[in-house]
């Protein structure tokens, strides 16, 4: 009787959760499209405008190609949209547990989101498009590439956590989210959690497809790559996904590293505090998303994909490594 | 990975300006074959000049071009004033130079913010959008235009450079030295910039000289042509111009898309300094030899004969002959090579190597002006397209100059000419 009452209660808390990561993510692209065009001496377009984009996609003719396979190409964005949100429910926001905290970790937030990658480059081989074939190709390398640094990362914070006796499951997101790893590690391990989180910060580019890793879906090169062929209400759902995905990126980076909270300033305990840290969460998924989607991608020009490539493979990853065996030694020293 | 895809990067394509397909070959992303096909934008210009007189073809020559249309004007108004030998004060020398040199600026500053919108590089193409509106305005304060400005006319020019303009057009090249050195830096430092224009799109020198690149494409290849220098024309016999070219700047000259980059650059401060020496030196007197135009009109249908106007337009050598019939209102005929017609020969060497994502900044670092470049199509006069290859005009050529020699002009097969494929 309680497991059926629980599993209601999942799926209410689940439905309201995501409707307002959705809500967030499109006002969160609004407003980095608005931060981007201020930074580029622009005025940009309204706050809302992603939901306008959205409602005007909604209500347009849903095109799929004579040469498309037709399944994949309306199943692709469907599942792309539904991976993403997925990775929702395992990230915890701010005092409040992720929905499936217990059911899933880290490694599943990594799949999902591969997983979400997978399906746009799915989408895009089976539109029939050569121009969007070369895109979910580049797609398909990118995520090859980035995979390895973040693979590292990962790996490295859950082991550290293993060792360091942070209490919770190492690979779980909310023991990070309870106990800063900043505080728990050494001083080498401090140079070591840079070194992990800048390469994170490298890897965000490439997940969300932004700033200098836009490059499967190169405007000026490719024409848009793998959503070319994609219109009405199947390019409004690859929309909503990339929203969402440098959303995802964003509170999955805040949970790992900045996972700094108000409680302790304001009092522990007390339904108004839990409220505010809520808020706070939110605050500072903002933050980092404006720092490391919108700001990298007005500073930054597109790299080639080889260029991106040989990025992650030797810069990110390497730097990576170097987090790890930074990290390895700390641990070890103590 | 056998397989290879044939790609089309345009007619209309969101990295570039101008309508034209490049077909590209693909391995992967690498480029193995290009096929450049032009031909989105013929619009029969000299065709409807023979129904204008010279004083309407001015504003016609205009339209071949937005961007460098003051080029053309002043290339077809010097064919038309060498044919007639008509004067021009110096006055009216030295502001067709400002205004030329003011478009140069134009031009340049446009395709920079273009060559970095690319690269998806849009904060500097919006810093070089937004500093573009400057130049726009001085030329908008002086012509009452922003484009296609109808400044010139022959024997001089339409509006003088008053002490208000020459104070803003000072308080521009002002602007531009301060704000342009910044802009430069911010591009030419960029690591992914560098990673996307360095060694992309390469003309070497000797590929340069072969295929008759023009203007700061073969510049960029480390040749010092400039007409400014080597055929000066209006004011730049008494204003000095040295050829920017990237070896004396950076040691060498590497022919990429960041070496195109750099010339064009450089010749913004060229032109500003050059603005700056015409200002100092703007000689006093009438700006116009003869302001009734009709009067103009009538001294030129007693013209006879074949005029040339060659300058150094923005994108390189701008060629205008012209020809008029004595006692006809009309222009007789009147050819137009634009610097794109040179340097798009180029493209194909210029793909060599090179990726799919480089294809629009190659096609771009050229600075092509294809509605200037259209200048012909090959028609049957029926519809159906007959293509002539090289071998074949050549053979068609020298029948003709054969049949000419001998004197015997046989009907029928062996007239040769260009009898079938009108070209005109």
């Amino acid at each position: 009787m309680i497991a059926i009452f629980m599993l209601f209660l999942k799926i209410f808390a689940g439905a309201i959760f995501l409707a307002l990561v959705v809500t967030l993510a499109l006002l969160f692209d609004g407003a980095d499209r608005i931060v981007h065009a201020k930074m580029q001496r622009r005025f940009g377009p309204p706050l809302l405008q992603p939901v306008y984009d959205i409602l005007k996609l909604l209500g347009k003719e849903n095109i799929v190609p004579r040469r498309a396979s037709r399944f994949f190409f309306r199943a692709a964005p469907w599942m792309a949209l539904v991976s993403t949100l997925m990775v929702f429910l395992y990230i915890p926001s701010g005092p409040f547990p992720a929905v499936l905290g217990t059911e899933g970790d880290m490694v599943l937030i990594v799949y999902l989101l591969a997983m979400s990658g997978l399906m746009m480059a799915v989408g895009g081989f089976a539109s029939g498009n050569p121009i969007a074939n070369i895109g979910a190709g580049r797609e398909i390398t990118l995520m090859m590439s980035y995979e390895f640094p973040l693979a590292i990362v990962i790996c490295t914070m859950a082991w550290t956590a293993y060792r360091l006796g942070m209490p919770g499951a190492p690979f779980s997101l909310e023991t990070f989210t309870a106990v800063s790893v900043w505080k728990a590690v050494g001083k080498t391990g401090t140079f070591g959690l840079l070194c992990l989180f800048l390469s994170l910060v490298m890897v965000i580019p490439g997940e969300t497809g932004k700033g200098p890793m836009d490059i499967p879906e190169a405007k000026t090169e490719i024409l848009d790559g793998l959503i070319i062929e994609y219109s009405g209400a199947n390019l409004a759902l690859f929309k909503v996904t990339f929203a969402l995905r440098s959303f995802a990126m964003a509170a999955f980076m805040t949970s790992l590293f900045v996972p700094f909270s108000l409680a302790g300033l304001l009092g522990s305990g007390g339904l108004l505090v839990a409220v505010f840290d809520f808020l706070f969460f939110w605050v500072k998924v903002f933050a980092v998303q404006m720092v490391f989607v919108t700001l990298m991608r007005t500073a930054f020009g597109r790299l080639k994909i080889w260029q991106a490539s040989r990025f992650y493979v030797l810069k990110a990853a390497g730097l990576s490594v170097a987090g790890m065996i930074l990290l390895s030694i700390d641990v070890m020293i103590r | 990975m056998s397989t290879t895809y044939t790609v089309p990067i345009g007619p209309v394509h969101v990295g570039l300006k101008e309508p034209v397909t490049a077909w590209l070959d693909l391995e992967g992303e690498r480029i193995v074959g290009a096929k450049i096909r032009p031909g989105a934008i013929h619009r029969g210009i000299e065709f409807m000049a023979r129904e204008r007189n010279p004083i309407q073809v001015i504003y016609l020559s205009e339209r071949i071009c937005g961007i460098c249309s003051f080029s053309h004007v002043i290339a077809f108004i010097r064919a038309i004033e060498d044919l007639a030998g008509l004067k021009v004060p110096p006055r009216a020398q030295y502001i067709r130079t400002l205004v030329l040199e003011l478009e140069r600026v134009h031009s340049h500053l446009l395709w920079a913010g273009v060559a970095c919108y690319t690269i998806g590089f849009d904060s500097a193409f919006h810093l070089g959008m937004q500093m573009r509106e400057r130049v726009m305005d001085v030329l908008e304060l002086l012509t009452g235009n922003r484009v296609n400005y109808g400044v010139a006319t022959f024997g001089g020019v339409r509006w003088d450079v008053t002490p208000e303009l020459a104070k803003a057009m000072r308080e521009m090249i002002r602007y531009y030295r301060r704000e342009f050195t910044p802009f430069r830096e911010i591009v030419m430092a960029d690591p992914v910039a560098q990673a996307r224009m360095r060694n992309v799109g390469v003309l070497t020198r000797d590929e340069a000289v072969r295929y008759s690149a023009v203007g700061p494409t073969a510049r960029a290849s480390g040749l010092r042509v400039d007409l400014r220098k080597s055929s000066p024309y209006e004011a730049y016999a008494d204003i000095p111009v040295e050829p920017v070219v990237p070896q004396d700047y950076f040691g060498a000259a590497h022919g990429d898309v960041l070496d195109r980059f750099a010339v064009r650059v450089l010749e913004v401060y060229q032109s500003l300094d050059i603005m700056d020496a015409a200002l100092d030196g703007l000689p006093e007197g009438p700006y116009v030899a003869e302001p009734n135009v009709n009067k103009v009109l009538a001294s030129l249908k007693k013209a006879e004969g074949t005029g040339w106007g060659i300058i150094e337009a923005p994108r390189g050598d701008d060629t205008h002959i012209v020809s008029l019939k004595g006692g006809d209102d009309n222009v007789f005929w009147w050819k137009v090579r634009a610097p794109t017609y040179a340097n798009a020969v180029s493209w194909p060497l210029m793909f060599r190597g090179n990726e799919l994502a480089d294809a629009p900044l190659i096609i771009n670092s050229i600075d092509p002006c294809i509605s200037c470049m259209e200048r012909m199509m090959v028609t049957d006069g029926g519809g159906d397209p007959l293509i002539v290859t090289k071998t074949e005009l050549l053979e068609r050529c020298r029948r003709k100059t054969f049949d000419l020699g001998s004197g015997i002009r046989t009907k029928g097969a062996g007239t040769g000419g260009l009898e079938g494929g009108t070209t005109k």
